[in-house]
């Protein structure tokens, strides 16, 4: 079955097959360059092309350099896991994760001191905000998604990932994705959908990225040695396969012309607006939540070292997530052209979901039951147990907001601001963050992180900063929600438009500073991973020998 | 094209709604039998295993 030393040496189908392709790639980008339109898009259809050559030269180099046969699936009766992606995507998203804060932090201050761009249209808010959202959502969440998807389908399904090629195709295909993506922001081409800004030619590359990802995945599963699929797999495949159905929803649009960036929806009015909403909800609801579930219910009780609450609850929690989330959409607009019956449905699927959250919350937080002393001891497990709190603290204030009378003063308020960053920061990052304190030193074969203290600072740092972002944001938001709507006597609006900003003013310099914190602690993180890596104290044979290994004898 | 539109909305109100509370009964008895409680305790543990 395995491949011995003696097979004579040849390129294999997706070698061969990939260069070919990036080949052709380069060549359709270097035409495309010379007849774009504009001068953006000429400098994207060079990236493009430099990208590819730069795939065929490393495609063909490595197949000189490799021996002839493949990794084998296993040594020694043991998986031989592919942990290079893993590693890639663990160092991007800490790479990313701090230059999407940074560019949040900046957005922060140039809403509390707007001369902050500083006059140039590169740093506008308008262009700064989706650079932020894309590069903490889809550069950190999305690497963090991958590089821990494909460390648990490997660990529980104990058989090496798909793929020669495919697995790095997806990793370093996705980054250059966020690289189109984020210097087109920076350059002014986006189609103006929330995250969901990129043109018609990255949603095109991201599309074969992620059918990529979704089949080496899938792959993986299929070709596990355990006949149970565990529950976090569940969890990523349907992250994988939601995003895909979504991305090519609400990204279903005819470009003016091969040589132009700019491209027409096929959707008009308010299913257009609906389309973006399922999308855009469900992106949180798929990407940012059942994704990122899946860390939890592989990493809490791994970290742990206590089974899983209750099998059985997160069986029941993945299929009631699934059933509820994609019918939540319409609350984002509520009060607006689209029929009320569809604001009333996606109302009440968002009060719905609250039970399924909280189901999944408490499994999370009771997989410590016997173990709630390491709370104390491993700050590591400490960030994602507080990460779970917040899960339910924001899955608790996103039903009560989707409820039309509060949102009636929540919406378009930075009540709302609050609410997303309480679920980002508390919940999607905070996760994160213990998922990369976990890999790091399992990747690199180490025995613990370099600093144990250094986490606990980023803990609290970030924390301080969460609560400061926050509460403030509440304040802010009602403030601001009770201002737009105060009548004077004479039926006039009591205040000015002008008069809420101004009031904001403290508000915003909170919530900057709460940022800072947020990015300091990101900072700790990213020292402490370097020093990990390269100095702590190697592991002597397996990151984690808790228990005695059985050889199957053959 | 409104005549769609009833029928559509009908059907979903209905069928759809009840062939989503049907598959979701489904599930139920799958993650709750006595049957598969051995099979669940050890899959809550498979993070734990090392090869």
């Amino acid at each position: 079955m395995a491949q011995t030393a003696t097979t004579p040496k040849g390129m294999t189908f997706g070698e061969a097959g990939s260069a070919l392709a990036f080949a052709a790639l380069g060549f359709l980008s270097i035409i495309i360059a010379a007849k774009a339109y504009t001068p953006e898009y000429a400098f994207h259809a060079y990236l493009f092309a430099a990208a590819s050559v730069a795939s065929v030269f490393v495609i063909v180099n490595r197949y000189y350099e490799r021996p002839a046969a493949l990794p084998p699936l296993t040594i020694n009766g043991k998986p031989n896991y592919n942990m290079g992606p893993v590693k890639f995507a663990t160092i991007a998203s800490i790479v990313w994760g701090i230059a999407g804060f940074t560019i949040g932090l900046l957005i922060a201050l140039q809403l509390a001191f707007p001369s902050l761009n500083f006059d140039t249209s590169w740093l506008s808010f308008g262009r700064m905000r989706p650079l932020h959202t894309s590069a903490v959502i889809f550069a950190f969440g999305g690497n963090v998604l991958i590089a821990s998807s494909f460390y648990v389908v490997q660990r529980t399904c104990r058989a090496r990932m798909v793929g020669d090629i495919a697995p790095w195709f997806v990793v370093l295909g996705y980054n250059f994705f966020i690289v189109i993506a984020g210097t087109g922001y920076l350059l002014g081409i986006t189609q103006g959908k929330e995250y969901a800004e990129p043109e018609w030619y990255a949603d095109l590359f991201l599309t074969i990225v992620w059918v990529t990802y979704f089949l080496v995945f899938l792959g993986t599963v299929m070709r596990r040695k355990e006949s149970h699929i565990y529950v976090a797999n569940w969890f990523y495949l349907a992250f994988i396969l939601t995003i895909a159905v979504l991305h090519l929803g609400n990204n279903a649009t005819i470009p003016v012309s091969i040589f132009s960036p700019k491209s027409y929806i096929v959707w008009s009015g308010v299913q257009d607006a609906l389309v973006q909403w399922w999308y855009g909800h469900n992106a949180v609801g798929f990407f940012l939540t059942a994704g990122f579930l899946a860390i939890m219910y592989y990493f809490i009780p791994k970290r742990a070292e206590r089974p899983v609450y209750s099998y059985r609850l997160s069986i029941i929690h993945f299929w009631s997530l699934i059933f509820m989330y994609i019918w939540a959409g319409p609350h984002h607009l509520h009060y607006t052209a689209l029929p009320d019956w569809a604001q009333t449905l996606g109302m009440v699927f968002s009060v719905m979901l609250w039970m399924p959250s909280w189901g999944g919350m408490i499994n999370g937080l009771m997989t410590l039951s016997g173990a709630w002393d390491k709370l104390r001891t491993d700050p590591v497990l400490r960030l994602m147990v507080v990460s779970v709190a917040f899960y339910g603290m924001a899955t608790f204030e996103g039903p009560l907001m989707s409820v039309k009378a509060v949102n009636s003063l929540s919406h378009y308020t930075d009540w709302t601001i609050g609410h997303v960053h309480a679920g980002a920061l508390g919940w999607v990052a905070y996760i994160s963050f213990g998922c990369v304190y976990c890999l790091v030193p399992w990747l690199w074969n180490k025995k613990e992180l370099y600093s144990m203290k250094a986490v606990s600072w980023h803990f609290w740092i970030s924390t301080l900063g969460i609560v400061l972002y926050i509460s403030s944001m509440w304040v802010a938001g009602i403030l601001q929600g009770l201002m737009w709507r105060a009548y004077t006597s004479l039926g006039f609006l009591e205040y000015s438009f002008i008069e809420t900003v101004e009031a904001m003013h403290p508000f915003y310099i909170i919530r900057a500073l709460g940022g800072a914190f947020f990015v300091a602690g990101s900072l700790i993180m990213a020292w402490n991973v370097w020093k990990t890596i390269t100095s702590a104290e190697a592991a002597v044979e397996e990151a984690h020998p808790a228990q005695p290994v059985l050889v199957a004898a053959e | 094209m409104p005549a769609a539109y009833k029928f559509f909305a009908e059907f979903a109100q209905t069928w759809g709604l009840l062939y989503f509370v049907g598959v979701f009964l489904i599930v139920l008895v799958y993650a709750l039998a006595p049957s598969r409680k051995e099979r669940f305790d050890a899959a809550a543990r498979m993070p734990l295993q090392e090869d």
